[in-house]
């Protein structure tokens, strides 16, 4: 498929594709259709290649390498730009993040103070009411001892009443009176 | 009523001024000539000049440029992959070729270039030269093995290379036939439907039914317009297309 140059030697196929013009072209002279006038082929190639040729050289040197470098400036910028709200944003954030490990910091040595207040607070009311505890305790001890004391001792005294009314009552009823051993038994018997 | 339609005179090469001879090829700087570098002029106007300033806020002219720029790039890119980057000026200078001068011809009384065969051709038969002598450069002989399909049966291939080969050699004639023939058909319509008009109105009671060929006159220039840029875009794609075969000639 290597042509000695398709420009100026059109490929078979395309003389099949001509073949109306040369026809047409028999008759150039009483007017043939103009697209396939071949008197002007040679001319129009060579214009075309001229004018393509110098527009494909401005394309290549000047038109194309510039606005490839505009993209590509304007890419960077935007990308230098992005990049630096980026930075931004991280600080930003970090400075948002230290705010709130400060924040927390704060939040926690005030809990730790309240809570360190409340506990001493706390162990000294305690200690306080275990003092007063031991001291009523004590007191209530003895009341307690006193109580049992007095209580013994009335105890004791309504054992001899007894001992004496019913030594009375007997020495009354039978004119003697009963000797101790006897009266302790009875008493005995009766408080229990 | 002498008005006699004659669609094809628009066509008609205009020397404006004669070289000469060289046996029967007629040498002139014709009216065609001058609407190419005209074209040429207002390419550069809108990628040279536009671009001088390289603003990185573009102004609508820069901008028109880079839109230009990058649709191309695309469309050569996705044709092509990244190999395809060498042939963006060609593909470039291609598409702003025959998009400007199909634009032109739109122009009342312009004269449409893109509507003679040859230069239709011209543009095509460089678009195969460059694929067949870059394929060529590039692969050597495996370049060939374009027209082997691979993983097909043998005996098969005495039927596909053929067909291979002539699709190959039908591309510069499609391609140069579509761009030429969509622009040469358009055209002639646009000036009968117009001429109808002329026509209708001449003829005496018939001339309240003038307004249809108006309208679709004013339709039709709509969908030339509409077809002087995709045939542009379908020439410029159909290029990196060819060109993809030179760069990866492997089926």
């Amino acid at each position: 498929m290597a042509q000695p140059n398709p420009l100026t030697t059109p490929p078979p196929g395309a003389d099949t594709q001509l073949v109306p013009g040369h026809v047409e072209h028999a008759e150039a002279h009483s007017g043939a259709f103009p697209p396939f006038e071949t008197s002007g082929f040679l001319s129009q190639l060579i214009w075309l290649a001229l004018a393509f040729g110098l527009l494909y050289y401005l394309m290549d040197k000047v038109a194309l390498p510039r606005i490839q470098a505009i993209l590509h400036a304007r890419a960077e910028r935007l990308r230098a730009d992005l990049d630096q709200a980026q930075a931004m944003k991280a600080e930003a954030d970090a400075a948002g993040i230290a705010y709130e490990t400060a924040l927390r910091d704060a939040q926690g040595k005030a809990r730790d103070i309240a809570q360190t207040t409340r506990n001493e607070l706390a162990a000294e009311a305690d200690a306080k009411r275990k003092a007063l505890e031991t001291e009523l305790n004590a007191k209530l001890a003895t009341a307690e001892a006193t109580i049992r004391a007095r209580t013994e001792a009335a105890m004791g005294n309504v054992r001899s009443i007894a001992g004496e009314a019913a030594s009375a009552i007997v020495e009354r009823l039978t004119g003697q009176a009963p000797d101790s051993a006897t009266l302790d038994r009875a008493l005995d018997a009766t408080a229990h | 009523m002498a008005v006699t339609i004659d669609p094809i005179h628009q066509f008609e090469l205009k020397p404006l001024v004669s070289l000469g001879h060289i046996g029967h090829q007629q040498l002139a700087f014709t009216q065609s000539a001058l609407y190419m570098f005209a074209a040429v002029g207002v390419i550069a106007l809108i990628t040279v000049v536009a671009t001088a300033s390289r603003s990185v806020v573009p102004g609508r002219m820069q901008s028109l440029a880079e839109i230009f720029y990058e649709f191309i790039a695309d469309t050569l890119h996705q044709a092509t992959g990244d190999g395809g980057k060498r042939f963006m000026p060609l593909v470039f200078s291609l598409f702003m070729f025959v998009l400007i001068l199909n634009l032109f011809g739109m122009i009342p009384y312009a004269f449409a270039v893109t509507s003679h065969l040859i230069i239709t051709f011209g543009l095509a038969a460089l678009v195969i030269s460059v694929v067949v002598i870059y394929g060529v450069m590039k692969h050597g002989t495996h370049f060939f093995g374009l027209f082997v399909p691979s993983g097909v049966p043998k005996p098969l291939l005495a039927i596909l290379v053929p067909i291979e080969i002539i699709s190959f050699i039908s591309r510069p004639i499609s391609l140069s036939v579509r761009l030429f023939a969509n622009v040469l058909a358009g055209h002639i319509a646009m000036k009968i439907f117009a001429f109808f008009v002329v026509q209708l109105l001449l003829a005496g009671a018939w001339s309240v039914l003038s307004p249809l060929p108006l309208f679709l006159t004013i339709a039709l220039t709509a969908l030339e317009f509409l077809v002087a840029a995709l045939q542009a875009y379908v020439f410029a794609t159909l290029t990196a297309i060819y060109l993809n075969d030179a760069l990866h000639p492997g089926h």
